[in-house]
């Protein structure tokens, strides 16, 4: 608890993008989230690290309502966005995840072109109203993404021929695409070999000046790189959460220190 | 130099598992080549059957794709044929006075010896030359050539089917009518051309006339009618309970009861059709129309079923993708998918098809066996469809028949393979674009 303190301490200078207090997960019997209290800020890259199973996932999958496509899923606690709840019976999901887009573990792209798999979320939101306004939000989201130059000529080809590393920037740049204020990212390079992982890392700190960014991370140093805030999980617990320098070098939990150094996990 | 290390103690092991998995390979070896054999046996078994299917009907089937015909000129005579009273006419007489012309030694006034030597040519030859009658009268008083079927009896023993060397009392043609017969084939006038009335002509009692044609177009409004009912609603059906319906007791029911509905005898959905689109409803028997909809009740099931499965068979991660960028379900099922899973949705729907265009049991139980010498016109005409055709024809005692029977199944069996080819090719195709 004493952790928690001191990182809502700090969050108050700072503009807080996503409050949660107590948050609860069921799938069916089973609660696989517990007690989570967590402020996540605004262009900051969190990331959530802790063993398998611990329920990171599931934790991320609750700030844009994925767990709501799980029929025996039930989340209890309050999360606010920009201090308004998340689950309120007002909220329509739809219109949360275009606020809060998300990168999958596994590159997920469309069975379309290049062009259509980035221009599918403005399309459907309706974001553009000529095909001049759609082309500028495809390359200005390719070139967030770090794509452009390597698809700027082939748009129109299946977005399922690019390499590994090539689809997955083209999910980001589709989830960048909605203009999100927030962007989830649930392991985003465990599919993903070490020089694409490099190049989506970097894209992650570039992508850090507009947005939230979650990420949602097996690998250690992966979080080392890319954040500025972690939070450790362990058993549905949310153990420590603060500075990503701190919880690396300085943990005040025990389990936090195991976990790092490699005694659990 | 000392050999007591646990070094040696680990070479004694693994030369012990060595032979323990020496021994027990040959006999899983053994027990591998006894599967491949059977399962080798199973094929041959089960191809060997097809050859035999298909051998016996190809065997006596071809001979009905070619029938015999004689070509006869015929003088349009005034006195029998006149055209104020078309299409009335003694074209009956007409035909025997210009068969009796090959004949000179036969008496026309004897009106049985005209009989026989008129009974060569196919009873549908008067008709055949009454309809070039009216469709031009200027024939009349001209002499033209007729090409007509021949009979029966006379086909069978121009295809060798009446063998000759039969004692005469045994055979259906007698010696005095194989010899009138030969006299014609010396003539030159016997010709055996390619058997077109099979498609272009509807039943008939007479072998060397009946056809497929109101078969093929019954078979075809009632297969039209059941895919016009049973897509839409199946693929409605399977998206509801796939993507939308709440997974709870009632759901479980339904999804139990459609799968026993793709169990259930079609003839229990002909009795059903039967009571209700005949009784209650009021429609007309033997209509290819009540056809398609009892087929399209039996179809039902599989389409649902096929498109299930199809719709599962989409990875998840399409759809978390979808709703990731904030798709509604709506938009996810019917963008993302609906495509994917269409290759999947056709296949099943087109194996359905087939096999409601095989399906018999039904169509007998709403008329569709019925005896019909004209194709429908309409989906509310009387009509038979291929089954039932075929059911007729091998009841029908005429010899003709046999061969015809033969020949409608392999007709059948032609669409049945030009039913899964398209299946097939629509599945390669939809899947490459993807």
């Amino acid at each position: 608890m004493k952790d928690n303190l001191e990182g809502r301490k700090l969050v108050n200078q700072m503009d807080v993008k996503i409050e949660t207090r107590d948050v609860q997960v069921f799938y069916g019997d089973t609660h696989a989230i517990k007690d989570v209290s967590v402020d996540i800020l605004d262009k900051t890259v969190t990331s959530f690290i802790g063993p398998s199973g611990c329920g990171k996932s599931t934790f991320l999958r609750c700030i844009n309502r994925m767990n709501d496509t799980i029929p025996s899923a039930r989340v209890e606690g309050t999360l606010l966005l920009d201090g308004e709840d998340i689950y309120h019976s007002g909220i329509d999901p739809v219109q949360l995840r275009a606020k809060v887009g998300m990168v999958f573990q596994k590159p997920n792209p469309f069975p379309k072109s290049i062009y259509d798999n980035v221009a599918y979320g403005p399309r459907i939101h309706g974001l553009a109203s000529t095909k001049a306004d759609l082309d500028v939000i495809v390359e200005n989201s390719l070139r967030r993404a770090a794509l452009w130059d390597e698809a700027k000529d082939r748009l129109l080809e299946p977005g399922t021929g690019l390499s590994g590393g090539q689809q997955q920037r083209l999910c980001i740049a589709r989830a960048v695409a909605t203009e999100p204020e927030v962007l989830l990212m649930d392991e985003p390079c465990s599919a993903l070999d070490p020089i694409a992982t490099a190049q989506v890392e970097e894209l992650i700190d570039e992508l850090k000046q507009n947005f939230s960014v979650v990420i949602v991370t097996h690998s250690m140093q992966q979080a080392a790189r890319v954040s500025q805030k972690t939070a450790f999980f362990h058993l549905g617990y949310l153990v420590e959460y603060g500075d990503t320098d701190t919880i690396f070098t300085n943990p005040v939990d025990p389990r936090t220190e195991s976990y790092i150094t490699g005694r659990i996990g | 130099m000392t050999d007591i290390t646990p070094d040696n103690v680990n070479a004694g092991q693994t030369n012990s598992t060595a032979e323990a998995v020496r021994r027990s390979l040959s006999r899983r070896n053994r027990k591998q080549v006894i599967l491949q054999g059977l399962g080798i046996a199973a094929i041959v078994f089960a191809l060997s059957m097809l050859l035999i299917l298909v051998g016996t009907l190809v065997s006596t089937g071809f001979q009905a794709f070619t029938q015999t015909h004689v070509e006869i000129e015929v003088f349009v005579d005034p006195q029998e044929i006149k055209s104020e009273n078309l299409p009335r006419g003694g074209f009956n007489n007409v035909l025997a006075t210009s068969m009796g012309q090959y004949f000179p030694d036969v008496d026309l006034s004897d009106r049985a010896a005209s009989r026989e030597i008129t009974s060569i040519l196919s009873n549908g030859a008067q008709f055949k030359l009454r309809d070039m009658v009216v469709a031009d009268p200027d024939l009349i008083g001209q002499t033209i050539k007729l090409k007509v079927p021949t009979s029966d009896p006379y086909d069978q023993l121009n295809k060798g089917l009446i063998k000759r060397d039969t004692a005469e009392q045994n055979r259906r043609v007698d010696d005095a009518a194989i010899e009138k017969f030969d006299r014609l084939d010396e003539l030159g006038l016997v010709s055996k051309p390619l058997n077109t009335a099979l498609i272009t002509n509807a039943d008939s009692r007479f072998p060397e006339l009946a056809g497929l044609k109101g078969a093929l177009i019954g078979s075809f409004w009632a297969l039209l009618t059941c895919f016009v009912i049973s897509f839409p609603l199946g693929i409605g059906a399977a998206i509801y309970l796939e993507e939308f319906a709440p997974k709870n007791r009632i759901s479980d029911f339904i999804e139990i009861n459609i799968n026993n509905l793709a169990a259930v005898p079609s003839v229990v959905f002909g009795l059903l059709a039967l009571a209700v689109f005949i009784g209650w409803f009021g429609l007309p028997r033997s209509a290819p129309l009540v056809g398609g909809m009892t087929l399209a009740l039996m179809t039902l099931p599989t389409i649902i079923i096929a498109t299930r499965a199809a719709l599962k068979a989409v990875p998840p991660s399409i759809r978390e993708a979808a709703l990731g960028v904030g798709a509604s379900k709506h938009q996810v099922v019917f963008q993302h998918v609906l495509p994917l899973a269409m290759p999947g949705i056709l296949t099943g729907t087109i194996i359905g098809l087939a096999q409601a265009l095989g399906e018999t049991a039904p169509l007998l139980l709403i008329g569709m066996n019925a005896f019909i010498t004209s194709a429908p016109t309409s989906p509310f005409d009387s009509a038979t469809a291929l089954p039932t055709q075929i059911f007729i024809w091998a009841d029908s005692p005429e010899r003709g028949f046999v061969s015809r029977t033969s020949a409608a199944i392999l007709v059948l069996l032609g669409f049945l393979i030009t039913m899964n080819a398209i299946a097939i090719y629509l599945r390669q195709r939809l899947h490459k674009q993807w």
